[in-house]
């Protein structure tokens, strides 16, 4: 009843968006799709949507082949497409009535399933779908995609453009109704949003690198990492790049995330390098990986 | 039944929220039918007539000959008798029918005068005049040849008459072209620019991934539009009555049931223009250059298609617009019934059978 997908692959052209790419969503399970911009998420969403043809390989969602069955797939899931697809010149109200009638249902019927988010956007029930902040269109499509009470929820990057305060209210609502029994596929950019999802695939260049919990993901992260910074952020990132033990360095907020190329690595001669490299002020210390450090050591 | 309903109350959101459209809608065709009260003069070729010699004699026979080898005219019918007039003129066949009179050869030399009969078919008002010019000259022309080996003075006297539009109101002739014009514009440009703006902004793709079918975001989409088309037509009709005093000689009955089916080719036009095209600016140059300017300039509405070189007069007739050009002429100027307009009749549902057809094949269950 979740989604499975075998050996999917699809070119436009000479340019490869998916090569055999296979993974299954488990029944009310939250599933993310993590990667860069161009990476294939969005084709991959519109295969499974039936909105495009695969070139190779199977794909089934809430038991229904995406070619063959693809008039019960439409019956059955939401979509809510990367971009602001909603009819910008018509109010929140008459948008959302507009997506429960040509389902054959009414806000009335389903209004507990999309209480929670759309009592916020309530207020500005008169107001044209167009005027709304990006927080609110945001909403606004969850709540159009929903009021159907779809088995499975698409949702191509829905948080790209919003502000964090409304990106953290919209993973809390997809929690909620991941409750409800709703099997919710979600890609983001963000790697910090990965950390809320059951199980994540990180995806580049139409291929997937990792499938695992996120917390397994981290675990899997070969080497010692360490914050380092220093007065001179980029003076620092030279420095360490010049070094003959770094393995990898990368930027991480204040601090420069660096793994050695030992995995006993000494603290005091990198310190006593970069000192001699002329930065003041510095700060080694060992720290946990993340998605992000994982993604692109995964990557490399 | 209701997601039908709610898809059309959709639409007509859509519509009254966008001013420009709505001026499109309603604003052009009051401006157009203003505008296009004025004369446009053609030169006129190869015109079809027909000749009704009562005479029969020397005289009559010469002039025939010399109307028959000017370029402007041919001669596509010879009626024996003056009840045959009008039923001629109702099928269209021929602009004019030169009289000669009974006697016409024996007058002339023994009265010194004869008369010749010019009858026109004035729904086309520039045309007409022209017509009835040029056959005067060549009249003239053969009297003063007649007169030049002779010391009496010979007369020939042509006497023009219009038949349908008596009192020469070129704005007869444009109601029909403005009519055809604006339901053409609104019906085809409106949906196809409606069709491909789901597309552009991306609102397709949800339309897509829900339970409606092809056929019912189709429909939903031009219901509105057959809607204000029907409005339209009412429109222009009544200005014409009530602003330029055009009468409505047949029924208008047959009139509405006939603007309803060119309402329903032309939006077929528009949804096979929105299969075609990915945006709103495609579709909507598609729709100017591809059929506003044929529709304008090949229809015979400004220009008349007798007079144009051979292989335009092909092309024109595979333009739906001329054959209702043909279709509302007949109705409000000669009172014609549907007998005489079935062959354009037929020519119209056959070509919006085949536009449907043709889109039906090409709309897109996906996205490519």
């Amino acid at each position: 009843m979740g989604i499975t997908v075998s050996n999917i692959s699809k070119s436009y052209g000479k340019v490869t968006a998916l090569s055999a790419i296979s993974f299954d969503v488990k029944p009310g399970e939250l599933f993310g799709l993590i990667g860069p911009d161009g990476a294939g998420k969005t084709t991959l969403f519109r295969i499974l949507t039936t909105l495009l043809i695969a070139d190779k390989g199977q794909a089934a969602v809430a038991g229904y082949n995406v070619l063959n069955d693809y008039k019960s797939i439409r019956k059955s899931v939401g979509y809510m497409p990367g971009r602001f697809s909603l009819y910008q010149d018509l109010t929140v109200e008459e948008n959302l009535n507009f997506f429960a009638t040509i389902f054959g249902t009414t806000i009335e019927e389903n209004y507990d399933l999309v209480k929670d988010i759309y009592v916020q956007i309530e207020p500005f029930k008169n107001r044209r779908a167009g005027k709304l902040s990006g927080g609110m269109k945001q909403k606004l499509a969850l709540s159009c995609a929903l009021i159907h009470k779809p088995k499975v929820l698409f949702l191509d990057e829905p948080t790209t453009g919003v502000d964090p305060v409304s990106r953290k209210e919209f993973w809390e609502m997809l929690k909620r109704l991941q409750k409800k029994g709703i099997t919710i596929l979600v890609s983001t950019p963000y790697m910090d949003e990965a950390a809320l999802c059951d199980r994540i695939a990180l995806i580049q260049d139409g291929k997937i690198l990792e499938i695992d919990s996120p917390s397994a993901i981290v675990s899997h992260f070969p080497k010692p990492l360490y914050n380092i910074n220093a007065d001179n952020m980029y003076g620092l990132i030279e420095s360490l790049t010049k070094y003959e033990h770094t393995y990898s360095i990368f930027p991480f907020g204040e601090f420069v995330h660096y793994t050695d190329k030992w995995d006993s690595m000494d603290k005091e001669s990198l310190k006593a390098y970069l000192e001699s490299q002329g930065l003041t002020d510095i700060h080694i210390e060992e720290t946990q990986p993340t998605i992000e450090d994982t993604f692109m050591e995964l990557a490399k | 039944m209701k997601r039908f309903v709610g898809f059309v109350r959709k639409e007509f959101y859509h519509i009254f929220r966008d001013k420009r459209s709505l001026f499109i809608l309603f604003g052009m065709p009051i401006a157009q039918i203003l505008l296009f009260g004025f004369a446009i003069t053609n030169e006129i070729n190869n015109v079809n007539i027909a000749i009704l010699d009562q005479a029969n004699d020397v005289t009559s026979k010469e002039i025939i000959n010399k109307i028959a080898s000017s370029k402007h005219f041919s001669i596509v019918d010879v009626i024996q008798q003056e009840s045959s007039i009008e039923s001629i003129f109702k099928k269209g066949k021929v602009k004019a029918v030169v009289q000669f009179e009974n006697n016409f050869g024996n007058n002339l030399i023994k009265k010194k005068q004869a008369n010749v009969q010019v009858l026109t078919d004035a729904t086309d008002p520039n045309m007409a005049s022209t017509i009835s010019n040029y056959i005067s000259s060549i009249l003239k022309k053969y009297q003063q040849e007649l007169n030049k080996n002779s010391t009496i003075d010979y007369q020939i006297i042509p006497q023009s008459r219009m038949v349908y539009n008596a009192e020469l109101k070129s704005v007869y002739m444009f109601v029909p072209g403005v009519m055809t014009v604006i339901l053409m514009l609104v019906s085809a440009m409106m949906t196809s620019i409606s069709i491909t703006r789901e597309k552009e902004q991306g609102t397709m793709e949800i339309l897509l991934v829900s339970p409606l079918k092809p056929f019912q975001v189709i429909i939903g989409k031009v219901f509105p539009y057959i809607f204000l088309s029907v409005i339209n037509a009412i429109v222009i009709v009544l200005l014409s009555i009530f602003v330029f005093n055009v009468p409505v000689n047949g029924s208008l009955f047959l009139l509405g049931v006939e603007s309803v089916l060119f309402i329903i080719t032309s939006l077929a036009l528009g949804i096979l223009i929105s299969t075609i095209s990915a945006t709103q600016q495609t579709a909507m140059m598609i729709s100017l250059m591809g059929l506003m300017l044929p529709t304008i300039l090949l229809s015979g509405f400004i220009f008349p298609i007798s007079s144009m070189p051979l292989p335009l007069q092909v092309i024109s007739n595979i333009i739906p617009a001329k054959w209702f050009i043909i279709i509302v002429k007949g109705i409000m100027l000669k009172g014609i019934g549907i007998g005489y307009i079935f062959k354009e009749t037929a020519i119209l549902v056959l070509m919006t059978l085949l536009f449907i057809g043709i889109s039906v094949k090409k709309y897109k269950i996906r996205l490519e």
